[in-house]
């Protein structure tokens, strides 16, 4: 397809498809795209869903989606699963759970691996997001992986943050340790019908009740019942309610302009190490290196830094 | 990175998946990219599923009988929507007398109980259009 960025600025939906696989596999025009198509972001706004496998992640964004379309908004979903690291494959179910949105003319769902990726999304999860920013999304979603502890990407992706958890996964002193449960602008209890619900908001309560700095705003612990629709309105409210308090007091643009400094440092460490590599690995200069590196005749922080010093200056 | 994505799809009203999570499964394993709709999904959906995926092929599946009526519907609505080059397969419990009409209507190729799973792999990496 010929001029993939004109044709996402104007609604096409196979142009936003194929920019989203130009991107994702690096093809040629890649860049270009992007370069078309940056202008023309800024305007959705993005909303992360992260929790453990079987949370209910992708039926919370079925049902959360569907809530945003009555009200008229365009929504965007990007639903990431785990690349497999012996094969390098992946199984892509999240759209199992949001076929009824699949015709829907205002809704574009897409599914990507992780492909290496450690952090709960893949590498160009910020690139497709903006592709669907400029095709005119009004709200998308960013799905994680199903998470542990520690895969916190979503945060700098996204301008709200949502964990989902469920009931009877672990004792309270899984509640005071770091990561997700750090991150979360909103908790959602899922599965709330099932024993143990309670106890959780309790002892998430707990846990905020911890946090030393008074913060002018408190994570709300929401219950829902996905696949009953049962919360849903509630939380979208809260979406709502956590936008505009982050708009009032300026940290969105904080986290906004974090992402824009976080962005370019990764698109400078990529770009420099490609070239760098072109240079080193390209000409066969690196396994040069490695035999006198490992002959002991020199050591590999003094010859990393004379090809910095030597490529760079 | 270039990476081999495969839309897995039951079209139709079949009350189990068991052989296509088999093939997903498979296909996993050889490295590529599946996109799996579950149950009960009309031509329509599973057209539309593999634009947005941007798919290199759709792998269909179909126990029902009702193969003769929703293979070509699937063919006709993926080119109609743009997907020109898609590889489309389709397995099942398929007479052999019923291919030849498939393969008319552009089904690439059509899997019988039995086939071995590498079989699929190995036709999609001979005909997929990368």
């Amino acid at each position: 397809m010929e001029n993939i960025a004109e044709e996402v600025l104007k609604g096409n939906r196979l142009a936003l498809a194929k920019a989203i696989t130009a991107i994702e596999n690096e093809y040629d025009n890649a860049t270009e795209i992007m370069q078309k198509l940056y202008p023309h972001t800024g305007h959705a706004y993005v909303l992360g869903v992260t929790g453990p496998p079987g949370a209910g992640k992708s039926t919370l964004t079925d049902k959360l989606a569907k809530e945003y379309r009555r009200q008229g908004k365009t929504v965007g979903i990007i639903a990431i699963d785990p690349s497999s690291p012996f094969s390098g494959g992946a199984i892509l179910g999240d759209r199992i759970r949001m076929n009824s949105l699949t015709l829907d003319p205002g809704v574009f769902i897409r599914s990507m691996g992780t492909r290496g990726s450690l952090g709960g999304l893949s590498h160009k999860t910020a690139d497709a997001v903006k592709v669907m920013d400029a095709f005119g999304m009004d709200v998308i979603f960013v799905e994680t992986v199903g998470v542990g502890q520690s895969e916190v990407d979503i945060v700098k992706a996204a301008d709200t943050t949502m964990v989902v958890l469920i009931p009877g996964m672990g004792d309270d002193i899984q509640a005071i340790k770091a990561g997700i449960l750090e991150i979360g602008d909103i908790f959602t209890i899922n599965k709330a019908d099932h024993d143990g619900a309670d106890k959780l908001a309790t002892e998430l309560n707990m846990m905020l009740d911890l946090d030393g700095v008074i913060k002018d705003w408190r994570p709300p612990i929401m219950k829902t019942i996905a696949n009953q629709n049962i919360g849903i309105k509630e939380v979208v409210e809260t979406f709502g309610k956590h936008h505009k308090h982050i708009e009032e007091n300026g940290q969105l643009t904080v986290r906004r302009t974090e992402r824009t400094k976080n962005e370019m440092l990764d698109l400078l460490d990529s770009r420099i190490g490609q070239y760098i590599r072109s240079k080193v690995v390209d000409t066969g200069k690196l396994d040069e290196l490695v035999a006198v590196i490992k002959a002991h005749e020199t050591d590999p922080y003094t010859e990393a830094n004379k090809i910095v010093h030597d490529l760079l200056k | 990175m270039d990476k081999i994505k495969v839309l897995v799809a039951k079209p139709g009203l079949d009350g189990h998946d068991r052989g296509a999570k088999v093939v997903a499964r498979a296909l996993r394993d050889a490295g590529f990219e599946v996109v799996y709709t579950g149950l009960r999904q009309t031509p329509e959906q599973i057209a539309e599923a593999a634009v947005q995926e941007d798919v290199d092929v759709v792998a269909m599946s179909i126990l029902s009988g009702a193969h003769p009526h929703l293979f070509p519907a699937v063919v006709n609505l993926v080119r109609e929507k743009g997907l020109k080059d898609a590889l489309i397969i389709g397995g099942g419990v398929i007479p052999e007398s019923d291919i030849p009409a498939l393969k008319e209507a552009g089904i690439a190729e059509v899997f019988t109980p039995g086939t071995p799973t590498g079989k699929v792999v190995d036709f999609i990496k001979a005909h997929v259009k990368k």
